[in-house]
């Protein structure tokens, strides 16, 4: 039997952006979901929608969890709870594990997720191959990704905090990583800004083999680059994505400018999303010579 | 890509010939291929013959097939069983093993024999042991659309054009180097080879997956009961970095409008 093809050269057929059908700079028309929402609100509004409307009965989102800006991933079936997951956690929330509870202990027919790309080629990969997903596959009604450079572990994250910016996890009112810097906003005001070469170290080793910047296997992905502060950068990618896009804006859900006139716009998008995948396929063929004669696994090319 | 199924004119004539063989599993996998229901009936329809199975078709040995889809783990205790078994391998162009048991042992790895009415039958192996197995579906119970995914892909393997071949030898090759990768599973696999590998990402598959519920996550890392494990193999297989095929998965919406639209 052949191999499986060399991510490298899917890579070039999609595109770093993926396929997508539309891209805009967007944000919610919801002053209240604006006022909590990482960036554009895109995620909590386009859940909003699909719940009213009854496309999907729960979303899986990344909610409060046991310690301050540590995730939880939960089913919100009511609008309170999926405002109460809204902003980035820069920590690992276990999306998927959530993804049978939703569709079978709680028995909902249609759900909605959100998460980073890997966890979209997750849930795509459940899809295709659901070997433990009994019953799962037609059930995903909405999966929204993020765009993701890297994650870290809770505890990275709370060093980075703790140690490099001297905040109690607690006094975050919010963290963000923009213009080549890891910033931490305090209750008080009081802003920390970290080079990115600092938290470089503490990222998620796993995060160093994967090929995906704005979640190309989503229905629809959503970021912060390319768009102005407190817009986002959208890609309605699959046709059910764009059904229900196209209804969220019918409906007025949006404020939404073309891409091409907003700055820093697709560029930069294409960039970053270049340079993490050169990066990474870098690493993912030098684990091939990681040892003397020996290799680190590549998931890419199967699952020995 | 939908395209590529839908070309075929419904071909009756030419339908492959399937076979359910049934080893030492607990009838659970087969009752999976039946939770196809209205889907079952669409395969057997216009896709396959069924020639053979215990309770489903009145044949006593085991006939030459295309397919065969082999049910539970081997008593090598059990003359029956391995003859069986060997025979199938003879007999049939392509060795599917469905199920924990018959890819792994699955929960057969812990019998010790000492049960009626044949005490003496205490040693199972799975499938992959005794003779070449070419495509796993693990799990337990294996997942009725992962079983009627593959039952098409074969199909198309088979019977399909070449696109439809090119498509379903791309869809089955994974599942193919997890019959090759070996017959020992548990969820230490995602220890060994995701964790230790440095290639987890903390997507929470895993614990989706498990049948009963031994995997949790501490801070976005599967931490497995392994007390609880009972070595079906579901975890690894569905973790996004056990594999991950870029030149088919991209395509799960064309790929999966494809088999709906074949299975109507
Ligand atoms: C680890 C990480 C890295 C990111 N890196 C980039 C980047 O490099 N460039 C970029 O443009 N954007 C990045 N983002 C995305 C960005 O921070 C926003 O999450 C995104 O723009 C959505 O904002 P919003 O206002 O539309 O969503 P909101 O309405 O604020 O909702 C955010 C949603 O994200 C979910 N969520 C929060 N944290 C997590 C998590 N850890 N895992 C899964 N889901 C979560 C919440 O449940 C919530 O539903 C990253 C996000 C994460 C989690
Ligand atoms: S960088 Fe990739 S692997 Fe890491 S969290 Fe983001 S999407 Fe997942
Ligand atoms: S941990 Fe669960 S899914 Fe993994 S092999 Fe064990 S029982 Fe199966
Ligand atoms: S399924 Fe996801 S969380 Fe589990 S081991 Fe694999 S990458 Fe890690």
């Amino acid at each position: 039997m052949p191999l499986m093809r060399h991510s490298n050269e899917v890579r070039e057929m999609a595109g770093e952006l993926g396929k997508y059908k539309l891209c805009v700079s967007a944000r919610s028309a919801d002053k209240a979901i604006l006022k909590r929402a990482q960036d554009g609100g895109i995620v909590t509004q386009l859940f909003k929608f699909a719940l009213e409307e009854g496309i999907i009965e729960g979303a899986i989102v990344a909610g409060p969890g046991d310690e301050p800006w540590r995730p939880r991933p939960f089913i919100a079936t009511t609008v309170e709870e999926l405002m109460s997951a809204s902003g980035t956690k820069y920590n690992i929330s276990p999306q998927v594990s959530w993804i049978k509870e939703a569709t079978r202990s709680y028995g909902l027919d249609k759900i909605g997720i959100v998460g980073t790309p890997c966890q979209m080629q997750a849930v795509r990969k459940g899809q295709l191959y659901p070997v433990g997903l009994r019953d799962v596959p037609d059930k995903i009604k909405l999966a929204i990704g993020i765009f993701c450079m890297e994650n870290f572990s809770y505890q990275s994250v709370k060093q980075l905090v703790e140690d490099h910016a001297a905040m109690k996890m607690e006094a975050v009112k919010k963290m963000e990583i923009g213009k080549g810097k890891f910033w931490v906003y305090g209750q008080r005001g009081q802003v920390v800004q970290l080079p990115l070469k600092v938290t470089h170290k503490y990222e998620q080793p796993g995060c160093h083999v994967c090929l995906d910047y704005v979640a190309n296997l989503a229905d629809v992905s959503t970021g912060s680059v390319g768009s102005p502060d407190g817009w986002s950068t959208v890609f309605v990618r699959t046709r059910n994505g764009d059904d229900i896009w196209s209804k969220a804006i019918a409906a007025g859900c949006f404020e939404t400018k073309p891409i091409e006139q907003v700055k820093p716009g697709l560029e930069l998008v294409t960039k970053l999303a270049t340079e993490k995948i050169t990066k990474n396929q870098k690493t993912v063929e030098e684990r091939a010579k990681f040892g003397v004669n020996k290799s680190l696994r590549n998931p890419y090319l199967g699952p020995k | 890509m939908a395209e590529t199924i839908k070309k075929e004119e419904k071909p009756v004539a030419d339908k492959i010939t399937v076979g359910h063989v049934h080893m030492s599993g607990c009838t659970g996998c087969l009752v999976s291929l039946a939770d196809n229901y209205g889907g079952l009936l669409t395969i057997l329809d216009k896709y396959a013959d069924l020639v053979y199975g215990l309770t489903l078709a009145d044949v006593r040995h085991i006939p030459k097939m295309d397919v065969a889809l082999v049910e539970g783990s081997v008593c090598i205790q059990d003359k029956i069983s391995v003859q069986e078994i060997k025979e199938t391998r003879e007999k049939a162009a392509v060795v599917v093993a469905v199920g924990g048991c018959a890819c792994y042992g699955n929960i057969t790895r812990f019998t010790r024999g000492g049960q009626q009415n044949q005490p003496q039958h205490e040693s199972y192996l799975p499938v992959g042991d005794l003779i070449k197995v070419d495509v796993y579906i693990p799990g337990c119970a294996p997942c009725p659309q992962l079983i009627r995914n593959v039952c098409v892909m074969a199909y198309l393997l088979l019977k399909g054009n070449k696109d439809q071949q090119e498509l379903a030898k791309k869809y089955l090759t994974p599942l193919m180097l997890l019959a090759d990768r070996g017959t020992e599973a548990c969820g230490c696999d995602l220890m060994y080879d995701v964790v230790n590998q440095g290639l987890c990402m903390g997507c929470g598959s895993c614990a989706a997956a498990c049948p009963v519920r031994a995997i949790t996550h501490e801070y976005g890392k599967p931490n497995v009961n392994r007390e609880m494990c009972i070595k079906c193999g579901a975890c690894y297989a569905q973790c996004p970095r056990s594999f991950f095929n870029f030149d088919v998965i991209p395509e799960f919406e064309g790929i999966m409008d494809a088999i709906d639209a074949a299975l109507k």
